[in-house]
């Protein structure tokens, strides 16, 4: 960087410029779903400093290796739990988990609804473009029902997961889904995941041309780009079961849920030093004193 | 009574081995636990969850062993001292993310309180069957440190000198326990915590400009930042370069994991641990590691009372192997003996370093019981 306070790119400041250019494709959702990110981080006066990034493996994982925080890429599926003990260890830090549906809901799937059943204090973002990206375009948990891809060659026949569904379903206090066309409400949505104390999780719908599209007939960014606007709905208040996602057909996005659940930590302080355990604490003192009254 | 925010339990205890170890590790600094339930060291999670809230530490139970050991990782880059503690089955699970500490370099403390397997096995009864999965139980080459116990005091000592080894060399070190060792209840001393030695994080000096993740001092380890000290760390299970980045080539490859093994090597005296009984005249070694090290005394004693020459050497450290201390054995004694809990696992890297210098005689036994005294010394009669 030169002496001029200019940027190339607004978001600069959060980029490891020595590590660009990136592993992406061309028509890769995976640049517009960090650029949220990073302008979400802006949006919520994110502390830079006491940001850490956790990924997992695949195309989503490698997020970490290109932004200025603290990132740690760590093994598949395991960046949920790696990044529970990060926020546990130490509260102070906010933790955001940047990975893709194979590596969070596949491999990782029972680390992901635990998390979200704790309430941990950490955002889980989650790009899904429906399959393996860095292996070739294989089958995923997400995969639609019929879609091909190089280990479906017939036709997908698993149900795959409605991730929103599940998340909810598992106790997230916050969920929603957003397309990568959609920067404004995703950005706006990544910065309320943020702020929200307790598991949040985002789900960008984000396109992988080179591999699913091309056995899907979207075969370019631009293709995925044209049937997001033309099948995209915003339903804030759908009820999430009816939220699935096909190979065609609409996609439901929005802000799903947004409540209020006291996280895993302030559970914990409440059972070890709160009211709760001073009242056990005094019940058992008595308990220990009327042994001792019989025991003489 | 315990004193609830009392860390070092000065004084002396009747404790059993799994509950010295959790003593040792609150005692070493840990504040930080993930485990999942299991037979034998589920002891160890549960004493964890009673002392570490009152000490302003953590402890999560986690759904699985995998997600415990990438958990104890987490909070290590945190910089919280952490451990987990598990047995065969849990063991098997944490080899994929004791492979990415190894990576990262990221000290923490595994304890596998072994039982008998493969598999579900005997749950409750006592195996060392996983010695050699411990050394070659994550996937590529690389080198780990294990330690034995062999009884409820060195539950306690092991398990801070495992932190110690784990911060000074900066990756996961095992605490190879056994379920009678960790279920055995006997004396344990926990001294002042003035007295204990504690080996504090190689945390850098320099500043974040100047700082490189991976850049080796003098004895090959780096200096370790912790998460959130505004020094924007890249770190990754890729094989990468000295500033943690990514680089896919052989060159790289090499200069990495070959540093992550000599960086054992190397420094090997100073890791490793042995002790030794009726051992300057001996013409006969019994070489053990954990309950197998205390079985063979009392046949050691008994051919001691008939004249055979006969002397024990107790393997603490069992990886790295004590490559140079059998070899200098095989060059003196007769035989060496070694019985161990499984079909034969320690007695070939003893075969290795005595290269046929010395006789090498393996005592298998598969686990469920410890050996009988009677056969060991039935074996030390043979020789002569």
């Amino acid at each position: 960087m030169n002496e001029s306070t200019e940027f190339l790119h607004p978001m600069d400041q959060f980029l490891r410029q020595e590590r660009i250019p990136h592993i992406w494709c061309s028509g890769c959702g995976l640049g517009t779903a960090l650029n949220a990110f990073l302008r979400a981080i802006i949006k919520s006066k994110i502390n830079q400093n006491k940001l850490s990034v956790v990924s997992g493996i695949g195309c989503t994982g490698r997020v970490g290796g290109y932004i200025k925080m603290d990132s740690f890429h760590t093994t598949h599926g395991r960046a949920i739990p790696f990044a529970t003990g990060l926020k546990l260890a130490n509260p102070d830090l906010k933790v955001v988990v940047f990975s893709g549906d194979g590596d969070l809901i596949s491999i990782g799937g029972n680390h992901f609804i635990h998390a979200a059943r704790r309430n941990i204090d950490m955002t889980v973002i989650c790009v899904n473009n429906f399959t393996y990206g860095m292996t070739g375009g294989q089958g995923a948990a997400t995969t639609p029902l019929h879609a091909r891809t190089t280990t479906t060659p017939y036709g997908n026949y698993e149900f795959p997961f409605n991730l929103a569904y599940l998340a909810a379903g598992s106790g997230a206090v916050y969920v929603s889904r957003w397309t990568v066309l959609q920067v404004q409400p995703l950005e706006r949505s990544i910065s309320r995941a943020l702020d929200k104390k307790g598991f949040s999780f985002v789900e960008i719908i984000s396109p992988c041309p080179t591999l699913y599209g091309r056995m899907n007939r979207l075969s370019t960014g631009l293709d995925f780009l044209k049937y997001y606007q033309a099948n995209t709905v915003v339903k804030h208040d759908v009820n999430l079961k009816d939220a699935e996602i096909g190979l065609d057909g609409e996609i439901i996005t929005g802000n799903f849920i947004d409540i209020e659940r006291p996280t895993l930590e302030e559970l914990q302080k409440q059972e070890v030093t709160g009211p709760l355990a001073q009242k056990k604490a005094e019940e058992k003192t008595v308990v220990e004193e009327r042994q001792k009254i019989e025991q003489e | 009574m315990i004193e609830k925010s009392t860390a070092v339990l000065t004084g002396q205890h009747f404790m059993s081995g799994d509950i010295a170890c959790a003593e040792g590790a609150i005692a070493a600094g840990c504040r930080f636990f993930a485990g999942y339930p299991i037979t034998p060291a589920t002891e160890i999670a549960e004493r964890m969850a009673e002392r570490l809230p009152s000490l302003g530490g953590t402890f999560l139970q986690m759904e699985d062993e995998i997600a415990s050991m990438s958990a104890i990782l987490g909070a290590s880059w945190a910089g919280v001292r952490s451990m987990t503690a598990t047995s065969g089955p849990g063991f098997s699970l944490m080899m994929e993310n004791l492979g990415l500490g190894i990576m990262m370099e990221t000290p923490c403390v595994v304890v596998n309180v072994q039982r008998a397997g493969p598999s579900t096995g005997l749950p409750t009864l006592v195996g060392q069957g996983d010695m050699m999965q411990a050394r070659w139980g994550s996937h590529g080459s690389y080198e780990i440190i294990a330690l034995c116990p062999s009884s409820p005091q060195e539950m306690f000592e092991l398990t801070i000198k495992a932190f110690n080894l784990s911060e000074q060399f900066r990756l996961p070190v095992l605490l190879m326990a056994d379920e009678v060792i960790g279920h055995m209840t006997e004396k344990v001393i926990i001294p002042e915590p003035a007295e204990l030695k504690i080996y504090q994080r190689r945390q850098t000096t320099l500043p974040p400009e100047k700082y490189r993740p991976y850049h080796p001092e003098e004895d090959l380890v780096p200096q370790m930042v912790n998460a959130g000290a505004g020094y924007h760390i890249h770190i990754t299970g890729l094989t990468h370069d000295e500033k943690g980045y990514p680089v896919i080539s052989a060159e790289a490859q090499q200069v990495l994991v070959q540093r992550l093994i000599d960086k054992i090597r190397r420094n090997r005296d100073k890791i490793i641990m042995f002790e030794e009984y009726y051992m300057e005249d001996a013409e006969i070694v019994v070489c053990a590691y954990g309950i197998s090290a205390r079985t063979a005394i009392w046949p050691i004693r008994q051919a001691r009372q008939d004249g055979i020459k006969v002397g024990l050497l107790k393997l603490i450290t069992v990886w790295p192997f004590p490559e140079e201390k059998i070899r200098n054995l095989a060059a003196r004694v007769k035989a060496l003996i070694v019985p161990e809990l499984n079909a034969g696992q320690i007695v070939l890297e003893v075969e290795r370093c005595a290269g046929g210098k010395a006789r090498v005689i393996s005592i298998p036994h598969l686990g469920g019981a410890t050996h009988d005294p009677r056969e060991v010394l039935r074996v030390i009669k043979e020789i002569i």
